[in-house]
């Protein structure tokens, strides 16, 4: 298979196969979260449910002082990992048609100059954040082949794209294949992996949020 | 092979030694050669016998042909391709019929072992090949024939490079490019549709200069033709890097020339040289027209998902397989669900009450 017949293969069946995985697995996975259900609270409340879920699902966006001061450069790489991430997925002109594709609007991008630097940021602090993994002993420990696997796929889409945009390693053609195969192979693996939380992050702090609302205690 | 050489038709076609200098310079750096062999060039190109040049036409549009005569009356191109022995071409030819046959054998027979042979059209090989003949031989049967006494072949256009519009989705004919029927002979595509006249004309001057054919990709194009690809010379690349796309073919975008990349451009996955050699004497290409790349340079560029489609989508509707894939999963979620709660509630029926007296410990 050439690159231009695994390129077709990736714009077409792969994206296919990929995309309906994603989106039927992700919706399995919450579906059985949220069919698990609550035992009926039958205590009186002592503070808005709502609102402690509204509070939480906010707060829960800045570190908690007592973790950030013990471990500064890894809350913050975790920032940058993740709004780097965002910026170049929703940032970059021909990611922003794919979406336009299927929602029925886009929206202005950023230079392609400026993505490049942000990939090239988010490349390295995900690499740094495999260094701090395996640095902490704690966090070493409770790792599993789930959080690596997690940390590989979503490397790679971010790796090709930055190789595709500068014509590194091989051709255009071939490195737009891996990489648009690279971000399938992500599609695929997300449901199934604590990537889950890219969904699951609302309903796990509106959850927690709303229980401690109730109860008006602190979440 | 004429006794004259190349240089002397030229001058008794009236082409002046500086014109003839102009045009080596010309091809030289076509090639991508240091000015140092421009001297090389024409020494090579003034020694040069005109070699015998038999060129087949099959499934095809003679687009390819037409691209070719473009260039010719008034340019040097042209008049070069005049001073190579074209002892075959259907379009061109003037003798038709069992002449035109004649004049083919003639051809091979005299120069069996050193013609080259160009092509021009996919083959098909569906119905033993009787989807099209000439002088009521298949092109399957015709190419073989011609092949085995070529010295070199040149594919000439996407169709007998890599099987073309023919060879499409569905293929009706069973059309193959060239190098699927012919493995033991030398072979160069220049794919197009249709290749750019100066493309074709330096291949063959690369030919009458070294004697031999010029570097290839891994797709046997000429690697000085066909090495960059057009988004990497493309006169708006700018405009792709500042994020600033033309949305539709007449909107303020598309008027101030930004990039056509969301219009569907195949510029990055294109190889050719339409934005360094351009057009029509140099004049343009067609991203400059305002119109993004087909990609009609590389293989089954029909079938590659659509010219107005942008790279980066599939080819696939997005929306549709989304909604099918998010109603099977709420249909596998909701079985789930009932599993997860009947497996509960069997827990909770199959619970054993445990006393104190299981916990004891002389039970």
């Amino acid at each position: 298979m050439d690159a231009n017949e695994l390129l077709a293969w990736a714009r077409g069946s792969g994206f296919d196969i990929a995309l309906t995985i994603f989106v039927a697995g992700m919706l399995l996975r919450l579906l059985e979260v949220l069919a698990l259900g609550n035992k009926p609270d039958l205590s009186a409340p002592r503070g808005s449910g709502p609102k402690g879920g509204v509070q939480t699902l906010l707060s829960r966006n800045l570190p908690r002082k007592a973790v950030f001061d013990r471990e500064p450069l890894r809350i913050i790489n975790g920032y940058v990992l993740h709004i780097g991430f965002f910026i170049v997925l929703f940032l970059y002109g021909p990611h922003i048609v794919l979406f336009e594709s299927f929602l029925g609007f886009g929206w202005p991008g950023l230079p392609s100059g400026v993505i490049d630097a942000v990939g090239a940021i988010t490349i390295l602090s995900l690499i740094a954040a495999l260094v701090f993994r395996l640095n902490n002993k704690v966090i070493r420990f409770i790792s599993t082949k789930d959080d690596y696997v997690a940390w590989a796929v979503t490397l790679l889409p971010l790796l090709t794209g930055y190789l595709t945009y500068n014509h590194l390693v091989a051709s255009y053609t071939m490195m737009l294949a891996l990489h648009l195969l690279s971000v399938e192979l992500l599609l695929v693996v997300a449901p199934f992996t604590k990537l889950t939380h890219m969904f699951s992050f609302a309903m796990a702090r509106w959850y927690q949020g709303y229980q401690a609302g109730r109860r008006g205690v602190e979440s | 092979m004429d006794d004259l050489t190349l240089s002397e038709r030229l001058r008794q076609r009236g082409v002046s030694r500086r014109g003839f200098m102009k045009f080596c310079a010309a091809t030289a750096s076509m090639m991508a050669l240091p000015p140092i062999m421009i001297p090389k060039v024409a020494a090579a190109l003034e020694q040069a016998r005109r070699p015998s040049v038999i060129w087949l036409s099959f499934q095809e549009c003679t687009g390819c042909t037409e691209s070719l005569t473009r260039s010719h009356a008034p340019t040097i191109e042209g008049l070069i391709f005049d001073h190579i022995s074209l002892d075959y071409h259907h379009t061109l030819q003037a003798a038709a019929g069992d002449a035109a046959e004649h004049a083919r054998d003639e051809a091979m027979k005299k120069n069996w072992g050193e013609y080259l042979l160009v092509v021009d059209g996919s083959i098909p090989l569906g119905e033993n090949g009787n989807f099209s003949t000439i002088a009521g031989i298949s092109n399957l049967e015709m190419l073989k024939e011609v092949a085995e006494g070529a010295a070199a072949i040149i594919s000439v256009g996407t169709c007998a490079a890599f099987g073309g519009l023919p060879m499409a989705n569905p293929n009706p004919t069973g059309a193959v490019s060239v190098s699927d029927i012919i493995k033991d002979k030398p072979i160069v595509n220049v794919p197009g549709c249709p290749p750019i006249p100066t493309v074709i004309t330096g291949v063959l001057a690369h030919f009458l200069t070294f004697g031999r054919l010029p570097e290839l990709d891994h797709l046997n194009r000429p690697k000085v033709f066909f090495g960059q690809n057009i988004h990497d010379r493309c006169y708006r690349r700018p405009f792709y890097e500042r994020g600033q796309f033309a949305e539709t073919f007449d909107d303020e975008g598309a008027r101030k020339g930004w990039c056509l990349f969301k219009l569907g451009c195949k510029g990055p996955t294109t190889y050719n040289a339409c934005a360094t050699a351009k057009w029509n004497e140099g004049t343009s290409f067609p991203i400059e027209a305002g119109h993004g790349c087909i990609g009609c340079s590389e293989p089954n560029f029909w079938d590659a998902g659509g010219f107005y489609r942008a790279l980066s989508l599939p080819h696939t509707n997005v929306g549709e397989t989304i909604l099918t894939a998010g109603a099977a999963g709420i249909a596998i979620g909701a079985a789930a669900a009932v599993l997860n709660r009947k497996r509960k509630s069997d827990a909770v029926d199959n619970r054993e009450t445990i006393t104190i007296k299981d916990l004891s410990k002389e039970s």
